[in-house]
Order: C-alpha cells, then structure tokens, then sequence
C-alpha cells in the first residue's frame, strides 16, 4: 500500500477536527472535534509502524495505544469540566463561559 | 527523506498508483466513509447525530488500522473509543440537556474556522505528497505484527511508560470524581 493513502486520509480528517474545534459552539461538539484529530495522529503513527516495519519495538503501535489512553483520560475529565461549568451557569456554549468566578446566585441545588 | 531512509531494510520497488491493489482499494473507500462521517461529526445539527456519527467515523478508522497490520490498535479502539469514549460523550450531551437549535451548535466564526480547515488540508497534503510520494509499505512483508508482537513490544520496551499512562488513568478517574461532586 501506497503510504501517501493512509497519510492523505489523516491529513484530511485532522482538518475536519480542526475546523470542527473552531467552529463548534456546543463544548461537547467540540471535544469530539478533538477526538477526530487524535485519530488522525493515531492513523499516522500506525502507517509509519508499518512503514518503517519497527518489529522489535512497534513504536508507532505502542504510541497509538498510548494516545489512545491518554485520549481517555482527557475526555473523561473534559466532560467532567463541561458538567460542572454547566452546572454554574446552565450554560455548555464556550462563548458565554467569560468568567472564572462562580455564577451570581452560588447553585445550591446539591 | 533521505535521512530516514537508511534505516529502512531494501524494499522491493513499489508499483505504480494507476493499479492499486484490494487493499488500497478497501483502504480509499475506508477512509472515504470516515471522512464522510467525520465531515457530519463536525456539522451535524444535533449533538446526538454527531456522537452517532462519531462513531462510524471511529469504526471505519478500527478498519484502517486492520488494513495496517495493526490488530491490537484497531481493537483497542473499538473497545475504547466506540465503547467507552462515545458512551462518555452521549451521557454528557443528554446531562447537559443538548440543544437541537441549529444555530446554538455553531459559533459565528465558522468561514474562518473553514478558512483554517482548508489551509491546514492543503498545506499538510502539499508537504506529504513533496515527501513521500514514492513511499511504498509492502504490506504482503509485513511479519511478526500481530496482537503477539504488540504484547511483547509494550511489556520489553515500554514498561515503565505503561506504568506510568496506569497512574495518569488513576488520576483522571479521581480528578473527574472530584470535579463532579458537589460537596468538595
């Protein structure tokens, strides 16, 4: 296989989640933008895996796993960032979250 | 380039782009359906649509990542990502009572996001095609790639890393506890 294949395509998707980051609104939308991109990188380093045939240390495999896990996490405590933000202001939309401090009336909902 | 590629054992040499072969061919259409779901991920007009369709564009990638010879990876993703990393994302939008609005999705600098979007695809596929327009993986060589050799790469040579990703999942997993409760 041709390595300009897999390199074309994750090219053009790690534009689409870029563009996707930028333009979303919704902080949902725009963490999965951020996943896009991480595939993107995810399918550059298992061509190269395959490309430079690292059989001893699979590096590009091992890194893809590894961005994977870390992608996790980072989801994970995004969503947990995006629930608590929502939580102080009703609000997910990443243009109307201008303040550090919590909202007026403090929730107290718990 | 050419700095690389003397790390490389002889390849034989690679045959023309005008007859790609069954694997190319499941490739390009592969990453056709990515790309196609990626690009609806990204402009859907309901964030459930999009977890949904994140999920094709993840699947079709598992099935990229076979076509490479990399099993372990392309089954870590379907395990991950389409089990656990949508599953996160659907809850949240669902929490966060998702807005169906085809307006509040979007943000008004979109043409510029466009902008940016198109730049970077072209600048990137101008660089790799000046770089590896002859690069050739011969896939049919590929030995030793298998879930077997992923498992022995991880464990001889990355341990303590691996180590070290299992102590960052733990912290995330108390991190997300913390940031969610509403006591603390």
């Amino acid at each position: 296989m041709h390595l300009l294949y897999p390199l074309v395509v994750s090219a053009l998707l790690f534009a689409l989640g870029l563009y996707g980051v930028l333009a979303r609104r919704n902080s949902v939308c725009v963490l999965m933008a951020v996943e896009l991109m991480l595939n993107a990188v995810n399918l550059d380093f298992v061509a190269f895996d395959a490309w430079l045939r690292d059989e001893i240390f699979h590096a590009g495999q091992v890194f893809a796993l590894f961005v994977i896990t870390i992608a996790a996490a980072e989801v994970g405590l995004g969503l947990a960032i995006v629930l608590a933000v929502f939580r102080d202001t009703q609000s997910v939309a990443l243009d109307q979250a201008r303040s550090l401090r919590d909202a007026d009336p403090p929730s107290v909902d718990a | 380039m050419t700095s690389v590629l003397f790390l490389l054992p002889p390849q034989p040499p690679a045959p023309s782009a005008l007859h790609p072969s069954a694997a190319e061919i499941v490739f390009v259409l592969l990453g056709l359906v990515a790309l196609g779901s990626g690009a609806l991920v990204v402009t859907a007009r309901v964030v459930v649509h999009a977890g949904l369709w994140l999920v094709v564009t993840l699947g079709s990638l598992a099935g990229c990542f076979l076509l490479l010879t990399a099993e372990f990876v392309a089954w870590v993703q379907v395990l991950i990502y389409v089990g656990a990393v949508v599953v996160l994302l659907l809850f949240a939008a669902m929490l966060t009572r998702a807005p169906t609005g085809p307006t509040e999705l979007n943000s008004a600098n979109r043409p510029i996001a466009a902008g940016v979007g198109v730049l970077t695809a072209v600048t990137l596929i101008t660089l790799l095609v000046q770089a590896f327009r002859s690069a050739y993986i011969p896939l049919s060589h590929a030995v030793g790639s298998g879930t077997a050799a992923t498992g022995t790469a991880v464990f001889r040579g990355y341990v303590l890393p691996f180590e070290v990703v299992s102590v960052l999942l733990l912290a995330a997993l108390i991190g997300a506890v913390v940031l969610t409760r509403r006591d603390v």
